[in-house]
């Protein structure tokens, strides 16, 4: 990605628009991941 | 409240009702004059101050005092204080109907309510503060509403469902805290932005910090608040479990507030240090700024504790009304009171009556709800088929 | 790949290793933006405003606003201070309080069109735009009305249709966005004829600026309003007397807005991130707790029962001995009473036989036994309240 940006508001944009993708994939993520971690626990 | 008088066969025309019923007439009245006449027709809003108490009360002060919700349920299931059980349903009760009050408040204030899905459909602001309440008070609307489904299922007699729900218990919970820690701060951070509308006595780059901590404050004084009301106006409703709990929860809760109070009051002076304030201590600002800090932090922060120590439920009860009104006047000053202290008077900000009237027209309805579920779920008490599953 | 380097000495910055590499990973991270590079402007020379509204008759005409009630040729209106509103996109000010000394200055007052817009940055459905014109323009297709806009705008530009029931919208100056795309002054410009107002490239316009206060130092404060004030406006204003006499605010500071949220939003994926840990490990930890105490209380009532079984069955055990033994003694004292009796007998022989007195001691010595047995559900009770305590 070569975008160029000319403010520090068009930077956050894309920024902040990644993070927020990043965000949800996290949620969905960790708790995919903690249910495989404590899988073995319940049985 | 027809539903009430309905099933307990008793006289519709009680002074509640009768009360209730006058305020609901004028709120729709209001209902019609806003969306007909634009928000001109009832609200003294104006181009210095596009926030009136729609924002400082319904929104800020509502979303504060529904905090109870997450503070309750992280204690009892994260924290495994188990013995507050019974404080878990009254309280995520309130933070639904609470966070749903705070969503119909926001289609009055807002120009094109029916718009208010944009920012999540059309097109992402996402370097606003305001999109990440958004999408957080969205996200916890729903979280609440999940959290309080097994009430009504229990009385519609619906097991499996209710089962289901029950296990993802943990889940919800942890969602409830990240997404209450973040919008709760969140409402404090969309104040950053204008460092120069905002006293600096308010003003803080800790501000987010200072509405997440609060936030806590408020929900233990919510629940030990309506605890009290519950007790007083639904007793009948309440079964042994809640009756011999109340005075536990009171004592627990308030020390836990008195303890987040004296946090609250160290990192609020240290925004007075971190901004080197201290000289504007001694303008008006800074008196109104120190009945807040001491009257409304410090005080019930030691009355707590007195409370605590001395087993005196009854002080932790009217501490924790003190407390909710430092709440609400804590956001009005960072909405409101503080918030275009640079203006003369003539420009300033004072509430319609007609708004005033709708933000009261938005309680009633919360309290009427309220009723109706607590009058027929099992909130305060827990229904017979699941007695001791927890 | 000058893009990806600076990412990667970002992940350096924010892995701490920021303040080891010094000044050149400092300057990859915190990045300075210029605006747009052809943007444009205007600059705003006070001392050249005679207060004729001609810019407010032209922005009302060129953006096709609705006619005020007063005509813009009554210059009355400037006695009182205005402001612009939802039908007035551009207002001049008369200041007649001044320390210029030579009458009243005039100021004129619209969106200055912020290099980094704080109501943009505010807005959650990105209707408000910096163009690569210099202008900021607001599309009210997607305006929800929050009115974020208004709180976040330091000048208080954006004004509000509040009478509107139905299709509310936020207004301000566009810079005649339509009008300079197209190559056209902005109206407001176009108008002035004093020159007071000058449209071009912001850089030249700060040349410009510059050169007018060193050629006649004495005319101007020696500052260019808007070269910084909130990370740079796109307006630019001269002015003979310090700018809060002429109603522009001194105490705005020179971050950028979207600097004053930074840090609360990066704030949001930490918290996204670490709570989840935190949280279940605090739960982990309480659930830890709970079933060891709950072991440790299970094991306290087997002990408990086992212990009272004990002592229960000691003191049967004791009991029945104690019986045993008292009536192996009361026999052996019949035996002997017996004997004795017989001897007596043997010996007196003519005498009446005598018995029953050894019948009332074995009543007392049964009841004992029973003593013992209250002792079971004694230990039976001890275990009820720790069990509720468990449930």
């Amino acid at each position: 990605m070569d975008t160029v940006f000319h403010s520090l508001h068009d930077f956050m944009l894309h920024t902040e628009s990644i993070t927020y993708i990043l965000i949800i994939a996290a949620l969905i993520g960790i708790t995919g991941f903690w249910l495989f971690l404590s899988d073995s626990d319940e049985k | 409240m027809p539903e009430e008088s309905a099933t307990s066969g008793k006289n519709i025309f009680t002074p509640f009702n009768i009360v209730a019923g006058i305020i609901l007439a004028v709120g729709g009245v209001l209902t019609i004059l806003r969306f007909t006449g634009g928000l001109a027709a009832v609200t003294n809003l104006s181009d210095y101050n596009p926030w009136g108490i729609w924002i400082g009360f319904d929104l800020l002060v509502g979303v504060a005092l529904a905090a109870g919700g997450y503070v309750t349920s992280a204690a009892v299931y994260i924290f495994g204080m188990k013995k507050y059980h019974a404080a878990v349903r009254p309280a995520i009760l309130t933070g639904f109907l609470g966070y749903a009050l705070v969503v119909l408040a926001l289609h009055y204030d807002v120009g094109r309510p029916w718009r208010l899905p944009y920012p999540f459909i059309i097109q992402q602001g996402t370097t606003s503060l305001l999109f990440e309440v958004g999408a957080c008070v969205a996200l916890y609307l729903t979280v609440l509403f999940i959290e309080f489904t097994p009430a009504p299922l229990e009385w519609l007699g619906f097991k499996r469902a209710r089962n289901i729900v029950v296990k993802l218990t943990m889940l919800l919970t942890i969602f409830g805290v990240i997404l209450s820690t973040l919008h709760q701060s969140s409402l404090g951070a969309l104040f950053l932005i204008a460092p120069s509308k905002l006293h600096p006595l308010w003003y803080s780059s800790y501000i987010p910090v200072y509405f997440f901590i609060s936030s806590i404050i408020a929900g233990l004084s919510m629940v030990i608040f309506e605890g009290t009301l519950s007790h007083r106006f639904f007793k009948g409703k309440m079964d042994e479990e809640h009756l011999a709990e109340k005075d536990t929860i009171a004592l627990g809760f308030g020390k836990a507030a008195s303890l987040v109070l004296a946090g609250y009051f160290i990192i609020k002076v240290i925004g007075v240090a971190a901004d080197n304030n201290w000289h504007y201590l001694g303008t008006g600002y800074g008196a109104w700024f120190l009945l807040e800090l001491l009257g409304f932090v410090a005080l019930p922060c030691f009355l707590y504790a007195v409370g605590v120590r001395d087993k005196n439920v009854k002080l932790i009860r009217w501490t924790a009304a003190l407390t909710v009104i430092g709440i609400v006047l804590n956001r009005f000053n960072v909405s409101m009171i503080a918030f275009n202290y640079h203006l003369p008077s003539s420009e300033r900000y004072f509430p319609h009556w007609m708004e005033i009237g709708i933000s009261v027209f938005i309680v009633t309805v919360g309290l009427v709800v309220f009723r109706f579920i607590v009058t027929r779920m099992p909130i305060l008490y827990e229904h017979p088929d699941y007695k001791g599953v927890h | 790949m000058s893009i990806s380097r600076r990412r990667f000495l970002g992940w350096l910055g924010a892995a701490g290793l920021g303040t080891t590499l010094g000044t050149t990973a400092r300057a990859a991270t915190a990045k300075h933006f210029t605006g747009h590079p052809g943007a444009g402007g205007v600059l705003f020379d006070s001392t050249r405003c005679i207060g004729c509204r001609k810019c407010e008759a032209a922005c009302n005409l060129v953006n096709e606003l609705p006619l005020p009630d007063q005509p813009f040729d009554d210059l009355k209106i400037l006695d009182k201070t205005r402001r612009t509103d939802a039908k007035t996109y551009t207002v001049v000010n008369r200041y007649d309080s001044n320390s210029s000394g030579s009458g009243p200055l005039y100021r004129k007052i619209q969106c200055n069109h912020c290099l980094e817009p704080a109501c943009a940055s505010a807005c959650f459905v990105r209707a408000f735009r910096k163009t690569e014109t210099g202008a900021v323009t607001y599309d009210a297709s997607v305006c929800v009305g929050c009115r974020y806009c208004m709180i976040a705008c330091p000048f208080e530009i954006p004004t509000y249709e509040y009478d509107k029931a139905l299709t509310p919208r936020v207004q301000k100056c566009t810079l005649c966005y339509p009008r300079i795309s197209k190559g056209m002054l902005p109206g407001c410009v176009e108008s002035c004829p004093t020159e007071a107002l000058t449209y071009g490239n912001r850089s030249e316009l700060l040349r410009v600026a510059r050169q007018r206060i060193s050629r006649f130092p004495q005319r101007y404060v020696d500052h260019v309003y808007g070269e910084n004030e909130m990370g740079g406006t796109s307006w630019l204003y001269l002015s003979a007397v310090p700018f809060r006499e002429i109603g522009l605010r001194e105490d705005l500071g020179v971050t950028p807005a979207p600097q004053l949220t930074k840090g609360a939003l990066s704030a949001v994926p930490i918290v996204v991130g670490l709570w989840p840990v935190l949280l279940t490990g605090i739960y982990a930890i309480s659930k830890r707790k709970d079933r060891i105490s709950d072991a440790e209380k299970q094991q306290a009532v087997e002990l408990a029962v086992t212990q009272a079984k004990t002592e229960a069955e000691e003191k049967l055990a004791a009991a029945l001995d104690q019986a045993k033994q008292q009536k192996e003694k009361e026999i052996e004292m019949r035996i002997k009473k017996a004997l004795e009796e017989a001897a007596k007998a043997q010996a007196e022989e003519a005498a009446e036989p005598e018995t029953g007195e050894a019948g009332e001691p074995e009543a007392g010595e049964t009841g004992e036994p029973e003593a013992g047995e209250t002792g079971e559900p004694e230990a039976g009770e001890s275990d009820k309240p720790e069990d509720e305590e468990g449930s």
